[in-house]
C-alpha cells in the first residue's frame, strides 16, 4: 500500500516537472493524454469497480467538451455577431440556449452538470428496469451513435461535421501562445490529480466496497438491504461529471470539439485504454491511456493502416491473456508466490469438496 | 403526406431494411440466448458475405453466378464465425463483457484487412436480369407506387431463412439438442449433448446468415469495409428489444424497428429518427425490461 | 427437548394463500404458512414443491399473482427487495453467494450496517455497534483468523458459514435459509445445528433442508410442502408417521428412504 504511494507521488512529481524537460510537441500531446486519462478513470469507477461497462463515455466526454467549447465561440466573438457556422446556415439570431454560455461561470458549471445529469439520468432509467451487462454496453454504444449523428445534422447549431473551433480566449487570457500550453498543461495535472484522490476516496469508502460488492454479486447485495440501483446510478453519474471534465480539458488542448470525437470508435478507444492500463488500477489506467495514445499517435503517423490492427489485437490480447492489465504486470513480481499459493489451495478445496460430497452421500 | 403511394412504398421499404435486419440480427439473437454471448464482430460477418458474394460474382458467369453468390457467403461467413468461436469466443465463456470487447477487437481487425484488400470505396454486386425490373402501379389507389423486384427478392429470402431456421430448430435433432442447452445447458450436458458443439453450430449458423444477408444487402447498396458498423447497432437494438434468443421475438422486433426508422424519416431526417429510435427502445425497457417474448423461470435468476 | 410451539406467540410471518406462476406452471398455490418470533420452522418436500419458490417470495424476489405476506404486522407482498430486507428479513441461497473479490470481515461489516441508504454510505468506518457485531459473528462462525483473507479463497464449507454469518450479522428478526447444510460433512451440519438453535433465542428461523438427520437435530417443528401447497405440519415424528406424506414421497424411492430413514 505504503510502496503504491510512493510510486503514484513520484509519478506525479515527474508529471509536474515535464514542461522543463520536455519539448513544446511532446508536452501538448503529454498534456492531451493527461487529459484523456481523467476519462480513464471514470471507467475504472464504473466498469472496474462497478462492473458496468459503458461503450458511450464519448458522449459525457463530448457533452463537456461542447459545453466549454459553446462558451469559448461566444467570447471570441465582437458583441453582437454570430458565429460563422450560424450565419452560413441562414440563422440570424443566436438561439437562447446558446446564448446563456456567454456566461463563463454557468459554461464551467455544465462541464461537471451536463454530463453528470445526462449520466444520471440515463444510468437510473436503465438500472432500474434491472437491465444491466451487456444490455447496457449495447444501449450506450447505441447512444454514442445517435449522439454523433444527431450533432453532424444539426449543423446551425452544432457547427456540424467540423464541430467548434477557431477559438480566441478564455476567462480573459489568449487561448494561443506558449503560457496558456503550459498554464494548461498544470491545470490538467491539477484535474487529473484531483480526478485520482477522488475516486481513490470513494474506493475507500463503504459506497466503493458497496459498488465493488455489487460487482460480485447483486443479488447477494440487494438481498443485505442495499439498493444496488442508486449505487450504480451515482457512481455512472460521477463517471458522467469526470468525463465531461476531460473532454473539456482535451478540447481547450487541441482547440477543436467536433462529432468525430465523441462517437462509437472513440469511445471505445477510451476502453481500450483502460483495459491496457488495468481495469482495477488507478495508477495502472493513466499509464494506459499514455501508453496506447503515444503508440496511436506514432503508429498512425508512420503507418496509418496499421493502427486499427495494432487497437484490435491489443483488445483481444488483453481481454483473453492478461485480464489485469499492465497494473497486473507490474505487481506480477511482487505476487508470484502468493499465485502458487492460492492455486494450490484451490485444488485442496475441490478435494475437500468432492471428499465431502462422498460423504454426503454414503450419509444419505 | 398522407398520399397512399408513397405512404405503401414507405412501409415497403421500411419492411426491406426490416429483413436485412433480421437476417443480421437472428444470429446474435440466436447465440445471445444460447451462450449470452454478443457477438460485436457479426456486422463483419455480415461485411465479409458481402464480400464473397463479390468475388464469387466476379469469377462465376452465367446463371449460376447469383445463386453461388448466395452460398459462397453463406458458407464462407459460417466457416469465418466458426474460426472466431473457436480462436476467441470459447475461452471467455461466462464473460460476456470481456467477450464483447475482443469481439469489438476482431472487428476493427476485419474492418481493416477488408480495407487493405478491397479498398475503402464500395464495390457492388450486379443483380442478375431477371432482378431487374419493378412492379409498377398505374392505376387506382396505388398509382405510382412501384416495388423493385430485388427488394421483394430480399423480403422474400428472409422469410425463407426464418423459416428454414424455424423449422430446423422444431424439426431436426440439432434442433432439439440447441432448445435443450438453451433451457439448461448443465443438465443438457449431463444427459450426454455435447454443448461445445452445439454452442459452435448455433455461432457457425448464425454468422452465416448474417453472410446472406451482406450478400443480399450487396444487391442494392455497395459493400464498403465499414458496411456491417451501419447495420450492427440496429441489429443490437432489435435483439433488446426482441428479448433472449427467441425467433419470433426477433422478428417481431426487427419488424418494429425497420418500420419506425422509415416511418421516422418520413417526418424527420434521418439522423434525428437515429435518436427517436433510442429513445423509443429506453422507453420499452421501461415495461419490458426482458424485451417481447420473455421467459419467465426461476433459471434467469443470475442475470 | 423443547415441544414445538405453532400457535403460542405472537405471529411473525404471515404467508396468505400465496400462488407464483412461471409462465403457466403454478410454482406456489395458495400457499399458506405462519410463524411466530424467536422460532424455527424447517421445511421439507419433495423437489420441485416450491420451496425455494416460497422464500423467493416472501423476499420479494419474484412477485405473486395473488395472496398476501404480512411481515410484523405490514403487507410487504409490493415492496422492493431491498425495502423487506431492511424491515427485518435476510436470506441465504442455495449455492453460497458471498462476495468474493472482498475480505471475510468486509463480507460481515457490509451485513452489519445499520444505515443502508446510498446517501449515508460515504463515511470510511463502521459504527462501535457494528463493528462489535462484526467481531461477535466471526466468533460464531468460527472464521475470526481468516478474517483477512478474501473470500473467495474459503473453502466450500467456510463459504457456507460465512454467508450464514452474513446472514446472521444482518440482525434480521427472520432468517430464511435455503440448504444451509449442503455439502458439509456430519460434524459440521451438526455444528450447523447447533448454531441456529442457539441463534433462534433471537432471531425466528425458516430452514429448507433434504436432509433429514440435520432436521432431526434441529429439532423444531415441520413443514411439508407439496405441489406449492402446505401439506401437514407438525413434528418431524408426526410427520415421518403421516400416511399422506408418505404417499407424497412414493415414487421417489431415494427421498423416502431419506425422509423414512
Amino acid at each position: 500500500m505504503r510502496l503504491k504511494s510512493v510510486i503514484d507521488g513520484l509519478i506525479l512529481i515527474a508529471l509536474a516537472l515535464a514542461p522543463f524537460y520536455l519539448s513544446a510537441y511532446h508536452l501538448s500531446l503529454l498534456g492531451r493524454f493527461l487529459a484523456l486519462a481523467i476519462v480513464s478513470l471514470s471507467l475504472v469507477l464504473i466498469w472496474g469497480w462497478g462492473g458496468i461497462l459503458s461503450l458511450g463515455q464519448g458522449v459525457f466526454w463530448g457533452l463537456g467538451g461542447y459545453a466549454l467549447a459553446m462558451h469559448l465561440k461566444l467570447a471570441s466573438l465582437a458583441p453582437g455577431d454570430l458565429p460563422d457556422f450560424m450565419m452560413w446556415s441562414g440563422l440570424d439570431h443566436l438561439p437562447k440556449w446558446w446564448a446563456v454560455f456567454h456566461s463563463p461561470a454557468l459554461a464551467l458549471t455544465s462541464v461537471v452538470v451536463l454530463p453528470m445529469a445526462a449520466a444520471g439520468a440515463l444510468g437510473w432509467l436503465i438500472f432500474h428496469r434491472r437491465v444491466g451487462g451487456v444490455y447496457f454496453a449495447l444501449i450506450t454504444q447505441a447512444l454514442a451513435l445517435a449522439f454523433s449523428t444527431l450533432l453532424i445534422s444539426q449543423q446551425p447549431y452544432t457547427g456540424g461535421f467540423n464541430g467548434l473551433t477557431d477559438f480566441s480566449t478564455i476567462l480573459g487570457y489568449s487561448v494561443n501562445g506558449p503560457n496558456f500550453e503550459r498554464g494548461l498543461y498544470w491545470v490538467t495535472v491539477g484535474a487529473l490529480t484531483g480526478s485520482f484522490l477522488l475516486c481513490q476516496w470513494l474506493r475507500q469508502t463503504n459506497f466503493g466496497r458497496v459498488l465493488v460488492a455489487i460487482r460480485d454479486g447483486e443479488n447477494r447485495v440487494r438481498f443485505l438491504g442495499y439498493n444496488a440501483m442508486a449505487y450504480k446510478t451515482i457512481a455512472f453519474a460521477v463517471g458522467g461529471a469526470l468525463a465531461g471534465i476531460s473532454g473539456a480539458l482535451y478540447m481547450l488542448h487541441v482547440g477543436v470539439i467536433s462529432p468525430a470525437m465523441v462517437g462509437v470508435v472513440p469511445s471505445i478507444e477510451m476502453v481500450v485504454a483502460v483495459a491496457v492500463g488495468g481495469r482495477e488500477s488507478l495508477t495502472g489506467v493513466i499509464l494506459g491511456t499514455l501508453l496506447v495514445n503515444f503508440c496511436k499517435d506514432w503508429i498512425s503517423s508512420a503507418m496509418p493502416d496499421l493502427w486499427l490492427f495494432v487497437m484490435g489485437a491489443l483488445f483481444v490480447l488483453v481481454v483473453t491473456a492478461m485480464r489485469g492489465g499492465l497494473a497486473d504486470l507490474a505487481e506480477f513480481p511482487f505476487r508470484k508466490i502468493n499465485l502458487r499459493q492460492s492455486r494450490k489451495t484451490k485444488r485442496h478445496d475441490s478435494v475437500i469438496a468432492v471428499e465431502k460430497e462422498a460423504e454426503a452421500s454414503k450419509a444419505g | 403526406m398522407w398520399h397512399i403511394p408513397i405512404m405503401t412504398g414507405q412501409v415497403f421499404n421500411g419492411v426491406s431494411v426490416a429483413s436485412i435486419l433480421l437476417l443480421t440480427a437472428l444470429g446474435l439473437a440466436l447465440s445471445f440466448g444460447q451462450m449470452n454471448v454478443i457477438n460485436m464482430a457479426h456486422g463483419e460477418m455480415l461485411m465479409s458475405g458481402g464480400y464473397l458474394a463479390y468475388l464469387a460474382d466476379k469469377f462465376v458467369h452465367g446463371p449460376a453466378a447469383f445463386p453461388c453468390a448466395l452460398l459462397v457467403a453463406f458458407v464462407g461467413a459460417s466457416v469465418l464465425g466458426a474460426l472466431l468461436e473457436v480462436s476467441v469466443i470459447r475461452w471467455l465463456y461466462g464473460r460476456p463483457l470481456d467477450t464483447l470487447l475482443a469481439t469489438w477487437g476482431i472487428s476493427l481487425i476485419l474492418q481493416q484487412g477488408a480495407r487493405s484488400l478491397f479498398g475503402a470505396i464500395g464495390v457492388e454486386v450486379v443483380a442478375p436480369h431477371w432482378l431487374n425490373g419493378s412492379i409498377n402501379f398505374t392505376h387506382g389507389w396505388f398509382a405510382g407506387l412501384s416495388l423493385p423486384y430485388i427488394r421483394i427478392f430480399i423480403i422474400l429470402l428472409a422469410v425463407v431463412v426464418l423459416g428454414g431456421l424455424a423449422l430446423f430448430i422444431a424439426r431436426t435433432r440439432w434442433g432439439q439438442w440447441l432448445r435443450a442447452v438453451h433451457q439448461d445447458r448443465e443438465m443438457a450436458g449431463a444427459l450426454g449433448i455435447n454443448t461445445k458443439r452445439v454452442d459452435l453450430i448455433v455461432f457457425a449458423l448464425g454468422s452465416g446468415v448474417a453472410g446472406l444477408a451482406g450478400a443480399a444487402l450487396a444487391l442494392i447498396a455497395p459493400v464498403t469495409p465499414t458496411v456491417g458498423q451501419s447495420y450492427i447497432v440496429y441489429a443490437f437494438l432489435v435483439v433488446i428489444v426482441g428479448g433472449l434468443g427467441s425467433l419470433l421475438g426477433t422478428t417481431i422486433a426487427a419488424l418494429l424497428v425497420g418500420l419506425l426508422s422509415a416511418g421516422a424519416q418520413m417526418f424527420t431526417s434521418v439522423s434525428f429518427s437515429d435518436v427517436l429510435l433510442l429513445v423509443l427502445v429506453v422507453i420499452f425497457i421501461q415495461f419490458r425490461p426482458r424485451g417481447l417474448v420473455a421467459t419467465h423461470s426461476r433459471m434467469l435468476k443470475e442475470a | 427437548m423443547r415441544e414445538p410451539q405453532l400457535e403460542a406467540r405472537e405471529p411473525l410471518l404471515d404467508v396468505e394463500g400465496l400462488t407464483v406462476s412461471f409462465d403457466g406452471f403454478k410454482a406456489l398455490d395458495g400457499m399458506s404458512l405462519r410463524l411466530t418470533s424467536s422460532s424455527v420452522r424447517v421445511l421439507i418436500g419433495p423437489n420441485g414443491a416450491g420451496k425455494s419458490t416460497l422464500c423467493d417470495a416472501i423476499i420479494g424476489h419474484v412477485r405473486p399473482v395473488s395472496g398476501r405476506v404480512v411481515f410484523k404486522g405490514k403487507d410487504i407482498t409490493s415492496l422492493p427487495e431491498y425495502q423487506i430486507v431492511r424491515k427485518g428479513i435476510c436470506r441465504k441461497f442455495q449455492t453460497p453467494g458471498v462476495l468474493e473479490s472482498l475480505t471475510v470481515e468486509e463480507n460481515l461489516a457490509l451485513s452489519a450496517r445499520r444505515h443502508r441508504e446510498c446517501w449515508r454510505s460515504f463515511g470510511r468506518t463502521l459504527s462501535g455497534e457494528g463493528r462489535a457485531c462484526v467481531n461477535e459473528t466471526l466468533e460464531l462462525i468460527g472464521l475470526a483468523e481468516k478474517r483477512n483473507m478474501l473470500a473467495g479463497q474459503l473453502a466450500h464449507g467456510q463459504k457456507q458459514w460465512l454467508e450464514i454469518g452474513i446472514v446472521v450479522a444482518s440482525d434480521a428478526d427472520l432468517l430464511l435459509l435455503d440448504e444451509p447444510a449442503a455439502g458439509m460433512s456430519h460434524g459440521e451440519a451438526a455444528q450447523t445445528a447447533e448454531l441456529i438453535r442457539r441463534l433462534s433465542q433471537w432471531h425466528s428461523f425458516l430452514v429448507i433442508d433434504h436432509d433429514m438427520a440435520f432436521v432431526a437435530q434441529l429439532d423444531a417443528p415441520v413443514s411439508v410442502m407439496h405441489m406449492g401447497r402446505l401439506l401437514k405440519e407438525g413434528t418431524l415424528a408426526e410427520v415421518r408417521n403421516d400416511p399422506q406424506v408418505a404417499a407424497v414421497y412414493l415414487g421417489r424411492a431415494e427421498e423416502v428412504s431419506r425422509a423414512c430413514a
